[in-house]
Order: C-alpha cells, then structure tokens, then sequence
C-alpha cells in the first residue's frame, strides 16, 4: 500500500471536491475511505495498491474530469 | 479539445462580454436586429462550452454541479429563442468564476508565503571536503550541510561547526535573531543571518517541524465542522432538488422561462463557498502571527470560551526566580554570605541558583560533609562549622530558635508570595532570603484583553505554595488561584467547569502533556514549535508570546463571527431570489445570476477582511 499526495493547480469551486473524489474513488486499487481533497491546498491525498492501479493512472483520472496536475509524491 | 477550451475560458469570457456589447450596441443604436441576434448567439454558443463540457466532466462522476443547472437554463433559453438571456447568463457565470478565482487565491495568500518559504536545494559536505549543491528530496539524516550567511536551514538538524545568528520567523512567527553555536538545533525553513554554521540533518522532508506546521495548517483550513459537514451534505442533494424543482414546475405550468429561472436562481454558490473561505482566511491570519488554530472546530469551540486555566505560575512568570528580600540577623554578613555561595553554587535547584546570582562573585570556602534534604534543603560543613540551609520546616526540625523579629519578616514575606530560604549557622539563624518569581513583562495588559474578549473567568492552577499563587493572583487580577494541586487535580478541576456548563480554554506549556489540556475544550499549547505541542493541543502560540493569546482568542471570534455573516449572506440571497421569482415581475434569469455571482464576491471579499484582522489596542 502506498501513501500519494498529488498537488493540484488551484481549484475554485466546491463542485470540484466532488468530482475529484468520484474520480479517484471510481479507480480500482484506490482505498476509497483514504481519499482527502484538500480544497484549499488544492491537494489530493490517497492511499492506493501499486500492484493494482498506478500513480500515473490516478493522475489521468484526475486530469480527465478537468484538473491539471502539477507534481506528485509517493510514498511507500 | 476539452482541455483547450477550459484552459482558455478566461478568454472565452472575455470574448463573450465583447460581442455581448457588440449586440446590444447593434440593437440599441443601429437597429440592427440580424446583427444583434448573431452575436448574441455567437456568444452563448462560445460561453456555455466550457461551461457544457464541467457539467459532463461532474455528470460521468454521478455529481449534479452548478454547472449542469447552468447549462440546462441556458439550453432551455435557447429553445425559447431569448438568446440576450442566454448570452448574459453565460458570461456572467464565466466572469464570476473569474473573479472568485482570484479573490479566492488572495484568501490562501497567507498560507502560500509559508509554503513558498521551504527550503528547495541543499549544500552538503562530501567526506573529501568538497561541497556540492543538492535537490532537498536528497538530503538523508546524517548528512553534513552547509549553511552560508543569507542562505536557508535546508532541514532539521544540530551545529556540528561555527556559529551564528538565525531567524526563526518561519516558525515562530517572531522575527528575532537567535544565537546558535556547536550543539544548537536549528530549524528548517529559518535563516541563517549572518556567519556559517556546518550542520547533521537530524530530520529530512516531511518530518521537519516546518513541513509539519504547513501539513497541520492545510488540513486545518480544510477541516470542516458539524455544522459545514451539513452544509456540504445539503448542497450535494440540494442541486438535485433544484433540478427537480424547476421539472415540477415546468410539468405543471408549461412555461418554460419560470422553469429555466428557478434553475438559475436556486444555485447554492455562496452557501457552499462563504464558511470555507472565512476559516481560510481566518486561520491565515493566524498562521502569520505564529498563532495556530487547528480548523473550525476549534475556532468554533474557541470563540465561544469563557474561562481559561492556567496550568503553572510558569504560564505567566519568567519561570526564573529572584532574591526580592533579604534579611541577615547577627554581624559579619561577609563571611556568612560567602558559606552560603559555597554550599549553594554546589545545587542546581531553582531558589539555590536565585541565591547564587544574588550573591554574586566572593570569597569561596572550603565545604565538605555535604547532605541534601529532599524537599528541605541542604546541611554542610563550612570551615568546619555545621550550616544548613532550607525550608522553615527543615530550620524548625533541627531545632533552631526563630526570633519574634525573624518570626515576624517569615509571615511578611510569605504573605507577600515569596519562597522561603533560611540559613543556620552553628545552630544560630543568620539569615532570611524571600524569593519570588517575576510576571512576564506585558501578561497583565494581556489578560486585560482577554477579559475585554469575553472570558469572565481567569484561573490559575499551580502546583506552587497556596501563597506564591495568591501573590501572582493578586497582582495580576487573576479570578481565582489555586496553589498545590497536582495534575490530577487539575484536571478534576477542569472537569468540574465544563460539568458547570462552561467553555474552558486551558494554557499550558505544552512540554508535559497534562490530561487537562486533552480534557479541556480547547487546549492551547504555548510550546515553542515541538512536535508535542504541536501534536497534543488545539491551539498552539508558535513561541512562548504570551501577548500573542488575545491575538488568537480575538482571531477566533472574528473568524467565527465572519463565517456567521457569510452564512447570513448566502442563505439571505437564495430566500430573496427564490420569493422574488414567483412575486416579482422584473425577475429574470440575468439579474439572478448576476445577484448570484454578486453574493459570492461578497462572502469572499467580506472573507478576506480576516487577513488583516489585529487585535485591538486597550485605550
């Protein structure tokens, strides 16, 4: 199980929180109760299986519903 | 194509407002309706494409947004043909957005100096002396680092060479300089003012203290009390309820305007951003002045305090004792003093240290057959004469007449709050030494505002003499003061308030973790950046500042008092809106949106005012 902090550019609407979590929770291999947006540090916090589902494939979800990710940090 | 279109929907906003203009003027000045009508298509068409596109991108994760009750009421008027109304409404919600993108990234200014102020590279030392600059992701512990003058702390770490002067503003919000020399920690993210210092990284990455700080600031702002956590649950059924809402509406009277108006107006936009943003700004402030609120809860909980606790006379003394009195019975006070620096230089216990400073440089004896008595004090042989120094207790176990003068300056001096020291020499008392902790420059004018703020109750519980805590008590105008009490007491104290219905805010040091300040509801750690007083308390005063404690309860007040406004705000907008609707003639999907978006700038920029927040001066 790994830990991702995945930094965003910022985001303004509430609406945003909703749809980033339906994103990453949608994914397999995503612990869906680990999945924090942090609104206002426009940051994502999850922990996710490698062996299931990889970081770059969280980030194109994320970018898919319209979010540009700026870096990600994972952690083991 | 997506991607393209969102990214550039500022332009597209821009774009939209000018053949906005360009069709009214055709209408209004030339008559030129074909021309008027073909711009203001043109320009919805290019409005609701991002617009359009957010609401698919929130519908495929099963989320109602605002954007899809726009794009409905904008397709809706399209279907009616009223193409000004479609065109407006479209790019007043893109110019909003814009504005509140803005005014929003003024909000988290606060936070992001602090983040932007961590360290990014590091210079470390090889084994063959060479130095190399480094990525800070690649310092390990036990690396070698060098920090120039001017240059950042890259981590946590200890001196191993030179010395110097460093700013802790980062951490403590106080920007002094502090000596550091072989030995010192040094912090991450402070400064290094002037000399150079060859530091080991004790702590890398997100251990540091600053890295923590910035973690509990940003989870902060994004904490949510009850009362948001509602507010959220309401609004994600709340678009959904609109939508239907406008479908019943429709359904029963075919009208399609009304419909496609109450889409519009029911938006929850500032309900759901007004709370959010006065905790962001509020806790901002706070993160600024070295105050840390750890989210609404807390502001919440701390507005609302009505007694605040003390833990020690530390809390609101120097915590470093001095000789106040003193009285020698019996002549050759040169030589008796010098005995009593011998035995004394020999302790380490706060009052004997007192004596010491007091008694400055002398003459030193010879001391042997040295006996510590706990909780007493201490017997010797100075030159070969026996001497004990300690406690009335101990001076009246061993059998030693008091004087009715002597008798007489003990009661004074106890009265006025002093600590105690008696010295016996061959079995004679030869002196009296009264020694009283000092209050910390500027605590009395603090608490002052504390009972400006609201807090009808001042306590300080202490495990000091009954009389040390009266004194302080006195002098500072303190409510209450209660001497010997150990931490379970304290606690049960505490306990006993809150079960009397009281908010109770407890300040302790925050160093040994007392169940009072867990117990109490808000604990306020006035550590100076450890990780437990960090870690343990719901408020921490980044240095030991007392004056920064109105501060933060003067912060938390705003701060709660701002979110109420907002709440006032945004609920007020939407009842308005929704009454007018059905009463008012002149009500139309444009004026709503433009109401709409006009309320959200509001709570955001009544938000912002916290930024600026000061505690208020006594007059």
């Amino acid at each position: 199980m790994a830990k991702a902090t995945i930094q965003l550019e910022g985001l303004a609407c509430p609406s945003c929180l909703q749809k980033i979590e339906g994103a990453t929770k949608s994914l397999n291999g995503v612990v869906k109760e680990s999945v924090k947006v942090l609104f206002n540090a426009a940051k994502v916090k999850l922990d996710f299986d490698q062996s299931v589902v990889t970081i770059g494939e969280i980030e194109a979800a994320i970018t898919k519903v319209g979010y540009v990710v700026k870096k990600s940090q994972v952690k083991e | 194509m997506q991607q393209l279109i969102l990214r550039n929907k500022n332009k597209i906003a821009a774009a939209s407002g000018l053949l906005i203009a360009v069709g009214f003027a055709s209408h209004l000045l030339f008559g030129q309706e074909q021309v008027s009508v073909v711009a203001l298509i043109i320009a919805s068409i290019l409005g609701i494409a991002p617009i359009a596109i957010q609401a698919y991108q929130a519908l495929r994760v099963k989320v109602v947004s605002i954007d899809v009750l726009v794009t409905i009421a904008v397709g809706g008027a399209f279907i009616i043909k009223n193409f000004e109304e479609s065109a407006i409404v479209t790019f007043l919600f893109l110019f909003g957005a814009y504005l509140e993108q803005r005014t929003l990234n003024k909000t988290r200014s606060a936070i992001k100096e602090l983040t932007e102020m961590a360290p990014q590279s590091a210079v470390r030392l090889t084994e063959d002396g060479e130095s190399e600059e480094i990525d800070i992701d690649d310092v390990d512990v036990g690396d070698l680092l060098l920090v120039k003058t001017g240059a950042q702390v890259p981590v946590d770490g200890t001196v191993r060479e030179g010395s110097g002067y460093i700013n802790e503003a980062s951490i403590t919000g106080e920007s002094v300089a502090v000596g550091k020399e072989i030995g010192s920690k040094v912090f991450a993210g402070t400064i290094l003012d002037n000399g150079t210092i060859t530091i080991v990284a004790d702590r890398v990455g997100e251990d540091t203290t600053f890295a923590k700080i910035i973690e509990l600031v940003e989870e902060a702002q994004d904490s949510k009390s009850e009362a948001e956590r509602f507010i959220d649950r309401f609004a994600k059924y709340y678009t959904p309820l609109v939508l239907l809402l406008s479908a019943i509406v429709w359904l029963i009277s075919r009208n399609i305007e009304l419909a496609i108006t109450i889409l519009v107006l029911g938006c929850p936009g500032a309900l759901v951003i007004g709370v959010p943003v006065s905790n962001v700004a509020g806790i901002g402030n706070g993160a600024r002045h070295g105050v840390l609120l750890k989210g609404s809860e807390v502001i919440h909980d701390f507005s609302r305090t009505d007694v605040m606790v003390f833990d020690k006379t530390g809390t609101l003394t120097i915590g470093s004792p001095t000789v106040a009195a003193t009285h020698y019975y019996g002549g050759d006070d040169a030589m008796v003093k010098s005995a009593i620096l011998s035995v004394e230089r020999q302790s380490d216990h706060p009052l004997a240290r007192a004596i010491v400073n007091h008694l400055g440089e002398l003459a030193l004896a010879t001391v042997d057959e040295t006996d510590v008595i706990k909780g007493g004090g201490i017997a010797a042989r100075v030159d070969g004469k026996s001497i004990i120094i300690g406690n009335a207790a101990l001076i009246a176990e061993r059998g030693i007449t008091i004087s009715d003068e002597a008798a007489s300056h003990i009661r004074a001096l106890e009265e006025e709050g002093n600590s105690l020291v008696l010295v016996a020499l061959e079995g004679v008392l030869v002196a009296l030494f009264g020694i009283r902790d000092q209050i910390r420059s500027g605590v009395e004018h603090d608490l002052r505002r504390l009972k400006r703020l609201g807090v009808k109750r001042l306590i300080l519980l202490s495990g000091d003499n009954q009389g040390t805590v009266d004194q302080v008590a006195r002098h500072l105008g303190l409510t209450e003061a209660h001497g010997h009490m150990l931490p379970e007491e304290k606690a049960h104290f505490v306990k006993g308030l809150q079960q009397e219905g009281h908010i109770v805010a407890f300040v302790g040091d925050g160093v040994n973790d007392s169940p009072s300040l867990a117990l109490a509801q808000v604990g306020i750690a006035m550590g100076s950046g450890t990780d437990v007083a960090i870690e343990t308390s719901e408020v921490v005063l980044m240095n030991s500042d007392f004056s920064r404690l109105p501060h933060a309860l003067g912060l938390a007040k705003a701060t709660a008092r701002n979110m109420k406004q907002n709440i006032v705000i945004a609920v007020g907008v939407v009842l308005f809106l929704l009454s007018m609707v059905f009463f008012s003639p002149w009500m139309n999907m444009s004026i709503g949106m433009l109401v709409h978006e006009g309320s959200i700038l509001v709570v955001i920029l009544n938000g912002m005012r916290l930024l600026r927040y000061r505690p208020r001066k006594l007059t």
